[in-house]
């Protein structure tokens, strides 16, 4: 019954519709109020979730980020001192600790997820939301780098990252001496701000307005 | 909460599939039956992706086999003053549960063990049911799927534990840990894992049900 597409205002029908990505269950838009929140009936999957301001939040919290990851990965991290011998490492020490044959590979990796993936993800954020909010049409190649932002979600692991380091430091504890160096801080303030990003974006929302940009 | 106006009857659930569209499911937009790159993100979309099962098996197996080496071999080599120690996961949760610390002990073998397994269970158990009619509401199905997805990536923190006390513990001749070979294995079974959970696509859990509904009307 493939009848939508050759009625002239299948576009228009079409463009009317929501589909739920989770269960397929096909809707009519109906377009939510700023905090508000849309669901698919059936598997009860968050559709759109739009907020007042966000986009402006979004970036205020990704310019922290995005300062917050560079002092992270270069400041001591975690120091420990046991009779004398005493040893300080950055995050990118603690990433690039596999070293040797193969294990090259883990240590670039785990630099990958910790560091790499989410400054690249909040460079992406900038650069494709600070024109939607200021009205500006969208950045040349916008919806690529939000598709990569997307798919690169699931490999940003800088949450686990530190709730790794309180596991390292309860099994060091009573080795040595450890202390927390400044870069500690950051980024326990830093996997605050990356969850609160994430809750706070409604992806409907974006994809919606790089669709229809305001013409200014 | 604002629920969806659904185009059909509110009982009854229309799939893009049953009305001749296809959504994407980056972005929820629908379109023709047949269009095959998504025209607001450019992401690729099939109505089901027929190779779907096939890529979460390929990707489970993989995940799999790098599990059983990840057990095997030492995680970690401490050298301390007087002697140098290799311990395997499972070893050293053992040796700590010797030292009186039952709590970490349960919390790495449930982190290291259990949940791995449970994973490759439950990624296993969708796969087939999807195939064979079960039992379970596709409700808790659709909860096993979610929670394996967003489990999957915490798996990674025993690297990141390994990672940080190698780095840390570099005391000259008093105590060095390094990491061993199972850290590779594990890393990539958890790699392999979570792809395998992604290539799973979740609107088949949902076709078995309508189908069931189908046949039952017919009866």
């Amino acid at each position: 019954m493939n009848v939508l597409a050759a009625t002239p205002d299948a576009k228009a029908l079409l463009d009317d519709m929501i589909v739920c990505p989770q269960c397929d269950a096909a809707y009519r838009m109906h377009k939510p109020q700023k905090g508000e929140v849309a669901t698919c009936q059936r598997c009860h999957k968050v559709l759109i979730a739009p907020r007042r301001n966000a986009g402006l939040y979004i970036i205020a919290v990704a310019l922290a980020v995005l300062f917050l990851i560079m002092g992270a990965a270069v400041f001591p991290f975690l120091t420990i001192d046991a009779a004398g011998n005493k040893n300080a490492v950055s995050i990118l020490d603690a990433a690039l600790a596999f070293s040797g044959g193969p294990m090259i590979f883990l240590s670039l990796a785990t630099a990958a997820l910790i560091i790499f993936v989410p400054l690249l993800r909040v460079l992406l954020i900038l650069y494709v939301l600070i024109p939607v909010v200021l009205d500006k049409p969208a950045a040349r190649y916008a919806i690529p780098a939000f598709r990569l932002s997307e798919d690169l979600r699931p490999w940003s692991m800088a949450e686990i990252f530190a709730i790794g380091c309180a596991v390292a430091l309860v099994k060091v504890a009573d080795l040595a001496q450890v202390g927390f160096g400044p870069a500690f801080w950051m980024f326990g303030i830093l996997v605050v701000l990356v969850i609160a990003q994430d809750s706070f974006m409604c992806k409907w929302s974006v994809w919606y307005r790089l669709e229809h940009p305001k013409k200014s | 909460m604002v629920s969806m106006v659904s185009p059909g009857t509110p009982q009854k659930v229309v799939t893009a599939r049953d009305m001749g569209i296809v959504a994407c499911r980056l972005c929820t937009k629908a379109w023709p039956m047949g269009t095959e790159v998504c025209g607001r993100c450019g992401h690729a979309i099939q109505s089901r992706d027929p190779m779907s099962l096939q890529r979460v098996w390929a990707y489970w197996l993989v995940g799999l086999i790098c599990y059983i080496p990840a057990n095997t071999y030492p995680m970690l080599r401490t050298e301390t003053l007087f002697q140098s120690d290799e311990s395997t996961i499972i070893a050293g949760a053992v040796e700590i549960a010797h030292y009186g610390n039952y709590g970490i002990a349960a919390i790495i073998l449930f982190a290291s063990v259990v949940i791995p397994l449970s994973k490759f269970w439950a990624v296993a158990y969708l796969a087939v049911s999807v195939k064979n009619p079960m039992r379970v509401s596709n409700h808790r199905r659709q909860l096993l799927y979610e929670i394996v997805e967003y489990i999957g990536r915490w798996s990674m923190i025993d690297i990141f534990v390994v990672a940080i006390l190698s780095a840390l513990v570099q005391l000259k001749t008093l105590a060095s840990i390094n990491p061993g070979p199972a850290s590779i294995f594990f890393a990539l079974s958890v790699i392999f894992t979570m792809l395998s959970a992604q290539s799973f696509d979740s609107r088949m859990i949902w076709d078995a049900q309508a189908k069931k509904e189908d046949a039952s009307q017919d009866d």
